[in-house]
């Protein structure tokens, strides 16, 4: 018990005298800090904008929309109407909603900027639209399309589109992120073990003449490579700060360009710092390559360091 | 306390330092270890304190077997045999004071009992009231204390010094020398490596003649008389 308590205070020792040593070469630790912190933030934020942009688009999952874009003739007011309920009684279809070419345009102008433009125009040039959305168990492909190509046939339908292939492609972009983000983790991630791994091996070598004596006086392999591993936790630790920092730095900074950009598409999106739950995983992360790098690096150069 | 059984050392370019050297020192003996340079006494004491290991030969020291002891076996078999080299080997960005607690500090003492036997250790070399500056401000004969204190702090029962005087001038050599009967006094086991055949009569110990790898002779110093090669 006795023996545990001392063991304890030692690592507890080590642990702090440590990082007294890196306060004490300030320009020397922020570096390496900096160094890992830049290569962290990479795929950090990477990660944390993809796991936004997936939370959002969640309940978009199962929302098959087809938009029936009426001819010039059928949007004549008086006129729609009956195409309407044409299309509200197919069995297949949940709830229409109609945006009338008064709606559309005033909808145009207010978000497209091009109010001036469109105010010079004698009559308004938009067809009348009707949003179809289809009951819940028209979710795959096939029978979406079976109800796309009937609501097409419709009389005064002049194009039924379905916004599936546009959902599609979102779903494989994102995917498409997300694999992105795993290659850059890993290869980021590789780049920092490289960066600890060198700088513990070059203080190895700083302090050979100290390894030789302590080996000399009676120091295990254990004591010797103590206070290397709580270096490389301590740049771990460093270095997932600052990643947090400039990830957050950056969030702030595209936030509101991002905003700007979802009201268009008619979104509540807004930019979020990194999570708890992420603050802990880069943390984890880094405190782990730290430690496994100048662990690799211990191995390979400790014993080459023997007293003569 | 030390024995060697017809040990021989080569090393990987061929050269032989040591060619089946037979010898037995006992518990609070005192012996000096000659001989020319390049006759094998640094390897010797290599060979005794686990720097080196032997290439043929039995040797025990301190009842224990090193002939071929294994990596994780040498730093506790370390822990109990002080060493004192002639370039004194501190470590100068730490204070007297840390450079004698290091074999503690090493071997997991309590803070207090560390600087209880820090500072009788320096006590015995007379730096107690140096034990907060640094090495590079002591004098050579300083350092050299520095390092006998390290080496005693641990009390070994076995002290292996290489050349410890082999930078100083005869005063200090002298000094340094006392220090060890000193230690011998109280019953620890002394081996010596040097050349100062001079200093090594005037001690009147048990001297170990080496030349060329072989043990030459074996008596006692400044008489002149044969004890006879074990």
């Amino acid at each position: 018990m006795a023996l545990n308590k001392t063991y304890f205070l030692r690592h507890l020792q080590v642990l702090f005298s440590t990082l007294g040593q890196l306060v004490r070469m300030p320009a020397a630790s922020l570096m390496m800090a900096a160094v890992i912190g830049v290569a962290l933030a990479l795929p950090t934020g990477l990660y944390v904008l993809l796991d936004q942009m997936q939370r959002l688009s969640t309940p978009w999952q199962s929302a098959v929309q087809i938009s029936l874009f009426l001819t010039d003739e059928a949007s004549q007011p008086g006129r729609y109407r009956q195409v309407l309920k044409e299309v509200e009684a197919f069995e297949e279809v949940d709830h229409v909603e109609l945006i009338t070419p008064e709606q559309a345009f005033d909808e145009f102008r207010e978000l497209s900027g091009f109010g001036a433009a469109l105010d010079a125009l004698n009559d308004n040039p938009l067809p009348a639209v009707i949003v179809v959305q289809p009951v819940e168990a028209i979710t795959e492909t096939e029978s979406a399309e079976r109800l796309q190509k009937r609501l097409q046939a419709v009389n005064g339908v002049e194009i039924a589109q379905l916004d599936l292939a546009w959902m599609k492609r979102v779903y494989a972009l994102l995917e498409l992120g997300q694999r992105g983000v795993m290659v850059l983790a890993v290869l980021f991630g590789l780049a920092v073990f490289l960066i600890v791994g060198n700088t513990i091996r070059l203080a190895i070598q700083n302090r050979r003449q100290e390894i030789e004596v302590m080996k000399l006086v009676g120091a295990t392999d254990a004591f010797i490579r103590r206070p290397f591993l709580y270096s490389g936790f301590w740049y771990g630790v460093f270095g997932a700060v600052f990643a947090w920092f400039l990830v957050n730095f950056a969030m702030l900074a595209i936030a509101q360009p991002i905003q700007r950009f979802a009201v268009l598409y008619d979104s509540q999106f807004t930019i979020q710092m990194i999570g708890f739950s992420a603050t802990l995983g880069l943390l984890f992360f880094a405190i782990a390559l730290g430690l496994t790098g100048s662990m690799l690096a211990l191995r390979r150069h400790l014993r080459e360091i023997e007293p003569s | 306390m030390i024995h060697l059984d017809s040990i021989s050392k080569r090393y990987q370019n061929g050269h032989e330092a040591l060619a089946g050297v037979s010898l037995s020192i006992s518990a609070g003996e005192m012996v000096f270890l000659t001989g020319r340079s390049g006759a094998g006494k640094s390897t010797m004491l290599k060979i005794m304190s686990a720097i080196e290991l032997v290439s043929s030969g039995q040797i025990v020291v301190n009842g224990r077997n090193i002939t071929r002891i294994h990596r994780r076996d040498i730093p506790f078999f370390r822990r109990d045999v002080g060493v004192i080299f002639q370039d004194h080997r501190l470590l100068y960005d730490r204070t007297v004071f840390d450079n004698v607690a290091l074999p503690l500090v090493i071997a997991g003492l309590g803070h207090q009992e560390i600087g209880r036997r820090v500072r009788a250790a320096l006590d015995k070399v007379a730096l107690l009231k140096k034990e907060k500056r640094y090495p590079i401000e002591l004098s050579g004969g300083e350092q050299q204390r520095v390092g006998i204190a390290r080496a005693v702090v641990n009390r070994p029962e076995l002290l292996l010094a290489d050349e410890p005087t082999g930078n100083l001038d005869p005063g200090l050599s002298a000094e340094i020398m006392n220090l060890f009967r000193q230690f011998n006094q109280v019953g620890v086991t002394v081996m010596i490596a040097s050349h100062d055949i001079d200093l090594i009569n005037r001690m009147g110990q048990r001297m170990l003649t080496l030349s060329d790898g072989r043990l030459i002779d074996d008596r006692v110093s400044g008489l002149g008389i044969r004890s006879g090669l074990k």
